[in-house]
């Protein structure tokens, strides 16, 4: 119980996420109108993504440096909740998209370079699957990973900047880029950013507590 | 190789991005203005009957429910992690 405190802090969290989200004041803003507040539900999802993205290369590392099956373990779980995450935060884009901009896929650059993003995650997925050895499977996947989240961090925050985007933050779009700060929305968002990220988080975890039992009784650990 | 100063220096290499990022993005401030903007359509009448109350019930219901299936299994696994180190 008392080792569980940061999981009741994150239900806690959702919790208020959801009720202040969906019942407290948001500005009345033309296009967006009650969308608005998809802003609390949809952009957690990348920014929970990155960071169990960020723990799964950490982790990657972590495995080069130390050939602990362990860090291999933590890294490829925090990579399948951070792919999850990537894949709820596209499909709930494109709901939004669809009733903002009009059509669910405008080949906005984010848009695009998120589907990227994920079809090199998706491929990291695959490229563990073909290889039978646990050893070579992590030692190869690691490196992949490292490759992987670099070029994830140049698709999602580098390349949509040089160009025109519908996506706030990128390029002139003043209908959109409004709803970016604001204080009152502010305090739901970043709440909703850590409620989001932690639950993703304690998921990870429960599958990486699998992970290490299943070594142990193969005797890897 | 020191893995903690690698670690470090690329945390550090990712937060430059993301604060240099934030800088770069051209804000239209949101103001009380638009709170009070009554030309733009919400949905008013769901929140003045109350109807609202009713979908974030459904919302909190069911989000009860998946994180009290998230601690069943949870506990699961810890019953497991004991067996295993018995």
């Amino acid at each position: 119980m008392r080792k569980s405190w940061w999981k009741y802090l994150t239900v806690s969290k959702l919790l208020y996420v959801i009720v202040a989200g969906l019942l407290f004041d948001a500005p009345r803003l033309n296009i967006l109108n009650e969308t608005i507040r998809a802003l609390h539900f949809h952009v957690p999802m990348w920014f929970g993504m990155v960071l169990l993205l960020l723990l799964s290369i950490i982790y990657a590392i972590k495995y080069l440096i130390s050939g602990n099956l362990k860090h291999d373990a933590m890294s490829v779980e925090f990579a399948n909740v951070g792919i999850v995450f990537g894949l709820l935060g596209i499909f709930t884009g494109m709901i939004w998209a669809t009733y903002t901009w009009n059509s669910p896929w405008s080949n906005d650059p984010k848009q695009n370079s998120a589907a990227i993003g994920l079809l090199i995650y998706f491929a990291y997925i695959i490229l563990r699957g073909s290889i039978e050895d646990k050893m070579t499977k992590a030692r190869v996947s690691s490196v992949y990973n490292v490759i992987a989240f670099f070029a994830l961090i140049a698709l999602l925050f580098i390349l949509p900047r040089l160009t025109d985007s519908l996506h706030p933050g990128n390029g002139g779009n003043p209908g959109f880029n409004a709803y970016d700060l604001d204080n009152e929305l502010r305090k739901v968002f970043y709440t909703a950013v850590l409620g989001w990220t932690m639950f993703g988080f304690w998921v990870a975890t429960l599958r990486i507590r699998l992970k290490f039992i299943e070594l142990k009784r193969n005797e890897y650990i | 190789m020191n893995i903690s100063n690698l670690l470090r220096s690329l945390l550090f290499a990712l937060l430059i991005t993301v604060a240099s990022n934030l800088s770069a993005q051209e804000k239209v401030e949101i103001t009380e203005a638009d709170y009070g903007n009554t030309k733009v359509e919400m949905a008013d009448t769901m929140r003045s009957n109350g109807k609202i109350y009713v979908v974030v019930a459904v919302i909190i219901t069911i989000f009860a429910g998946m994180v009290f299936y998230t601690f069943t299994i949870d506990r699961k696994i810890k019953n497991l992690e004991e067996k295993e180190n018995d």
